[in-house]
């Protein structure tokens, strides 16, 4: 797979699917998309990197393992409904915020936060499983 | 519409069960993807088949004006998808490492927790 | 004071009762009711103090290992202080239930299924309560010093006092639930004591061999209770002793007396399950004497008693008991005649006594109710030292065996005195307990009729037998000339002989203050067993009858036994050889059977083979799905002619064609890219009928899927093809046709059912409204529906994390292999 096109065009391929799919994450809520979708986008971008320039270089360009980006996500998710209770409400009730930042305004929620944990676990979760089967130290 | 999808689920069924009662890993391993498929589409037809619109509410209203597909199935379906998947793929792992450790694919090769000779249990007490 | 006057007159309403039941054999109406009065008697302190005297033994099991370790042999007798306390407190009960009030008490264990944990405490329970604590004090002094220095005596105590608190707790339940467990309980202390020394294989087979009769038989008793709760509706011992004849006119009476017969037969060693309890004699003496003598053993007989008064006076009670028991009686005594181990001459006498003791309960009369309540605290005097005597000379001497042994009187005097005053009461001599116990046996028997005459001839050939037995346990290693034992013998300690001196001293002095031992034990307990006020009057006076003269013979047929042992022995050793097969041996032959038939079993059903696991599976999956909707003429109504598009059509063919390239695919290539052509092909169906998230989703996993699997494949160097034969081929073609063709007919019937979509309307309904989201799926996923998206995602990292580990143990083995050849 060590192709010069190959090579030559992979760093955009991956650059454009992991812009597409932080698109489709947040326009989940009102058009097709959302947080499975988008982290599948975002993992088939590693793994687009991974063919090209091998294992190493894509978990440098992570920086953090696979499966603590995953965590985080988890915990993420799981923490969005726990603001619920500050708020009385049962766990992970849907909690909304219309901030207002440079004049434009922003819909903020834990709903959003949430699906953003979704996008992390299945990034993190399927990246890990992905690099782990290319990375061939048998040969 | 369903007939015809009722009939492809049949198929994907048998499929997938002819795969899976071969002695072969990697066969067994093809015919657990078709099962999942055949699953997800017996759910996704069972919740009725609707041409195109998807259930998406238009900017200007508050809820869809005609008929749209199920959301219902759709739903289940969505996060089935994933979660197998990553069975999918925790499952080629295993057959892998197998391979590496027992050197082959056969089922009826892999005896290490009922080995064919295995002797009797011991009738003192 | 009015609570005396009261239960003066029931008294004497009692003795009205047995005067006239003199005149007509069965006029008196049963006044168990008034017995068994279910209010406590005591105030809630008392009760609580109950219950904190049943958990002292418990208490005392948790101490045991660490004051072992601190005092080691001595920590007998700071443990002995335990039952001693519980001896104690039931003894103050004496005054209260002798006067036939009982004590009863307790609290709700379960109140929704109505389950109490109550206690019981009438005359029969107090006997046995006492007993149990009496006897346990001295044992557990003698178990200090028998088994002194012993690396496991820490255990050997906790296992013998939580022995203790099962037995008192059996003794005292009230509730059936609680008489089950506890019941259960000294099946399973026994198992561990028997098993004590577990690095013998007789000892363990003994163990499990106690454990399989007596559970087999508690579970039989759990089915026998069940029966009678069943049958009159009540769930405790002090109603259904109160309901009179409800139990004995119910339809079910005989279900529930097999039952509960199973039960008792099995724990007090009856014919033909007497087996077990000659081999639990391989558990050290103290247990010996302890469990398998003077309590567990009764607990059998306890509970025969104790129903008497609702499940007796029946024919089947009174042919039953008594035929089972005589038999017991002699097959006991003559196998007893056989051996030549203390221990063992001790065991068959005890399972002798046992039927003896059965055979007097179901006889029925009143007397052979006080003869039965009479016998069985004498033999739990007597019976207890001779085998703590049995005991001390192994202890002492090195040996077990009586013609081994001889001349020990010099050098054991004090053992030799208290084997000697137990052995006078086992033989029923005048002055001791035993004695009072042997008159009214003949008394309760006599020759009044055929029945009763067969069993007064049983019962006088197992005595005299008996006699002769107890003669060779006591006398014949004293006396004599002096014979080399393996130990040089000399007394033992004095935690070793006080149990033998105070249980023997104490069938004497019973025998001789017999009026106070009948007020205080005897009748109250013969009153409970017998359901009516009962009171004994026989003295150690010998009076002239022909009780005395059935005596007489006893002792005399008795000596001649005595001195005619050797060849009794011999005719005994040569008729169990000529008969060769015994239940012993059979029960070897049942567990060798059992264990073979579920290697038989598990060999054809585990046999190692997936594939044969897997036809199996979905053999089941396709009956369940056919065979229903055949039977119930459900299949689905012929559909017409679909009306797709073309562009459906070329989508359904293209999935087809996926599907048949996948089977047959013969290259890794070709399989890979079929694969792929399916999923393509299902996730463009998602697209046409209006589910665009799925169809993203399901294209983005068929492209993931064909890479990891192409990085494994590649690895693999598997070859495809399919390997089986012809007619496995079209068997499995067959089950996976089967199975395909009921999930289509189960959908198409489904999708030809109205189609209620409430719930679906909601989630279109309230999606934009509620939620904020117009992409009803999604917000579905994220929001009605997240708490199981958590749990999915939750899933999804634990299978990356899975992942990781398979990949990551490879390395360890071979480092482990490195390793040892650096070694």
């Amino acid at each position: 797979m060590k192709t010069l096109i190959f090579r030559t065009a992979a760093p955009f391929i991956t650059a454009l699917m992991l812009l597409f799919s932080v698109f489709v994450l947040l326009r989940g809520h009102n058009d097709p998309g959302g947080g499975f979708i988008g982290g599948l986008i975002a993992v088939a971008a590693f793994a687009v990197q991974g063919i090209a320039f091998g294992v190493p270089v894509v978990r440098r360009a992570l920086y953090f393992h696979p499966m603590a980006i995953a965590g985080c996500g988890l915990l993420m998710a799981a923490f969005s409904g726990v603001l619920s209770y500050a708020f009385a409400v049962p766990y992970l009730s849907g909690l909304w915020a219309a901030p207002s930042l440079f004049g434009v305004t922003v819909d903020v929620s834990t709903v959003m936060t949430f699906d953003i944990g979704v996008y992390l676990v299945v990034v993190g979760a399927i990246t890990s499983i992905a690099l782990s089967l290319e990375d061939r130290e048998d040969g | 519409m369903e007939a015809v999808l009722s009939l492809l689920v049949a198929l994907f069924f048998a499929a997938g069960i002819y795969l899976m009662l071969s002695r072969h890993l990697i066969r067994i391993l093809l015919g657990i993807v078709l099962f999942g498929n055949a699953v997800n589409l017996l759910i996704f037809t069972n919740g009725r088949l609707t041409r195109g619109t998807p259930p998406i509410v238009p900017p200007d209203l508050m809820t869809s004006a005609g008929p749209v597909a199920n959301p219902l199935p759709q739903a289940l379906i969505l996060t089935a998808i994933v979660i197998s998947f990553s069975f999918f793929s925790f499952l080629l792992v295993v057959v892998y490492r197998a391979y590496q450790d027992l050197g082959t694919d056969d089922t009826d090769e892999m005896r290490v927790a009922e080995p064919a000779d295995e002797a009797p249990p011991p009738m003192g007490y | 004071m009015r609570r005396i006057a009261v239960s003066k007159r029931q008294r004497h309403h009692g003795l009205l009762c047995i005067a006239r039941r003199n005149q007509f054999s069965r006029g008196c109406p049963p006044r168990t009711r008034r017995l068994s009065q279910k209010k406590s008697k005591r105030s809630g302190k008392g009760a609580f103090l109950t219950f904190i005297v049943l958990l002292l033994p418990l208490l005392g099991a948790v101490l045991a290992p660490s004051l072992t370790r601190l005092f080691g042999g001595k920590s007998g007798w700071l443990l002995a202080v335990l039952p001693l306390a519980v001896f104690i407190h039931f003894l103050g009960m004496l005054g209260t239930v002798s006067e036939g009030e009982p004590v009863t008490g307790g609290f709700d264990w379960i109140p929704s299924l109505g389950v109490r944990f109550s206690w019981l405490l009438d005359g029969l329970s107090l006997t046995f309560a006492l007993l149990i604590s009496g006897i346990g004090t001295l044992i557990v002094i003698y178990a200090g010093g028998y088994l002194d220095g012993h690396p496991q005596q820490g255990r050997f105590f906790s296992f013998i006092l939580l022995f203790m608190g099962a037995m008192l707790g059996l003794v005292v339940s009230d509730s059936f639930l609680m008489l089950f467990v506890f019941w259960e309980l000294t099946s399973i202390t026994s198992f561990l004591l028997i098993g004590f020394d577990h690095e013998r294989e007789a000892s363990r087979r003994a163990a499990l061999q106690a454990l399989l009769v007596t559970g087999i038989g508690g579970l039989s008793l759990l089915a026998g209770l069940l029966v009678i709760t069943q049958a009159t509706g009540f769930n405790d011992l002090s109603t259904l002793l109160g309901s009179g004849d409800a139990l004995r006119s119910s339809p079910l009476y005989m279900a529930a007396f097999v039952l509960v017969l199973g039960g008792a037969f099995t724990k007090s060693a009856q014919f033909p399950f007497h087996f077990w309890l000659p081999n639990a004699m391989e558990a050290p003496t103290p247990v010996s004497a302890y469990l398998h003598s003077a309590t567990m053993v009764k607990a059998g007989v306890y509970l025969l008693m104790r129903l008497n008064p609702v499940m007796g006076d029946t024919a089947a009670w009174e042919t039953v008991l008594p035929l089972f028991g005589g038999t017991t009686l002699l097959v006991g005594t003559l196998l007893a005649i056989r051996q030549t181990d203390l221990k063992l001459m001790l065991a068959y006498t005890t399972v002798a006594s046992l039927g003896l003791l059965v055979m007097l309960t179901g006889f029925g009369s009143d007397l052979a109710v006080e003869a039965a309540v009479l016998y069985l605290i004498a033999h739990s005097l007597f019976k207890g030292a001779l085998f703590m005597v049995a005991g001390l000379i192994d202890h002492e001497a090195g040996t077990r065996d009586v013609t081994a042994l001889g001349g020990l009187r010099k050098a054991m005097p004090v053992t030799f005195a208290a084997a000697l005053l137990a052995a006078l009461s086992m033989g029923g001599l005048p002055m001791f307990f035993g004695f009072l116990a042997k008159e009214e046996i003949y008394a309760a028997l006599g020759f009044g009729s055929g029945w009763a005459a067969l069993a007064t001839l049983a019962a006088l050939a197992g005595n005299s037998l008996m006699f002769a037995v107890a003669f060779a346990v006591a006398l014949k290693p004293f006396i004599g000339a002096e014979r080399k034992t393996p130990k040089h013998a000399h007394e033992g300690p004095v935690a070793l002989w006080l149990g033998p001196l105070v249980l023997a001293l104490a069938g004497l002095l019973a025998g001789l203050a017999s009026g106070w031992v009948h007020a205080g034990l005897s009748s109250p307990m013969a009153s409970a067993v017998a359901g009516r006020a009962v009171e004994i009057t026989i003295s150690t006076i010998p009076h002239i009858g022909m009780p005395l003269l059935l005596s007489g013979l006893t002792v005399a047929l008795g000596i001649a036994a005595y001195l005619k042992l050797g060849a009794l022995r011999a005719g005994m050793a040569g008729l169990l050889a000529a008969i060769g097969w015994g239940p012993d041996r059979g029960f070897d032959q049942f567990v060798r059977g059992v264990l073979q038939a579920s290697v038989g079993v598990t060999r054809v059903v585990q046999n190692g083979r997936m594939d044969f696991y897997m036809s199996v599976t979905f053999l089941c999956v396709a009956a369940v799905l056919l065979v229903p909707m055949i039977l119930f003429g459900e299949l689905p109504v012929l559909p017409a002619f679909p009306d797709l598009r073309f562009h459906e059509w070329a989508v359904v063919v293209m999935a087809v064609i996926g599907i048949g390239a996948v089977v047959y695919a013969k290259s890794r290539l070709v399989a890979i890219v079929s694969l792929g052509i399916q999923g393509l092909a299902v996730a463009l169906l998602f697209m046409l009928f209006g589910a665009p998230d799925l169809s993203f989703t399901q294209f983005m996993i068929e492209t993931l899927s064909v890479v990891i699997l192409a990085l494994v494949m590649t690895r693999l160097r598997l070859s495809l093809s399919d390997h089986r034969p012809l007619g496995q081929k079209l068997l499995d073609t067959g089950i996976a046709g089967a199975c395909g063709l009921g999930f289509g007919l189960l959908l198409l019937k489904v999708t030809q059912l109205p189609f209620d979509d409430t719930l679906s309307q909601f989630y279109n309904a309230y999606s934009r409204s509620i939620a904020h989201g117009r992409n009803v799926v999604n917000v579905i996923i994220v929001d009605f529906r997240g708490f199981d998206t958590l749990g999915e995602i939750a899933v999804v990292m634990i299978t990356g994390l899975a992942v990781l580990a398979l990949i990551r143990i490879r390395a360890k083995p071979d480092a482990g292999k490195t390793r040892e050849i650096e070694q």
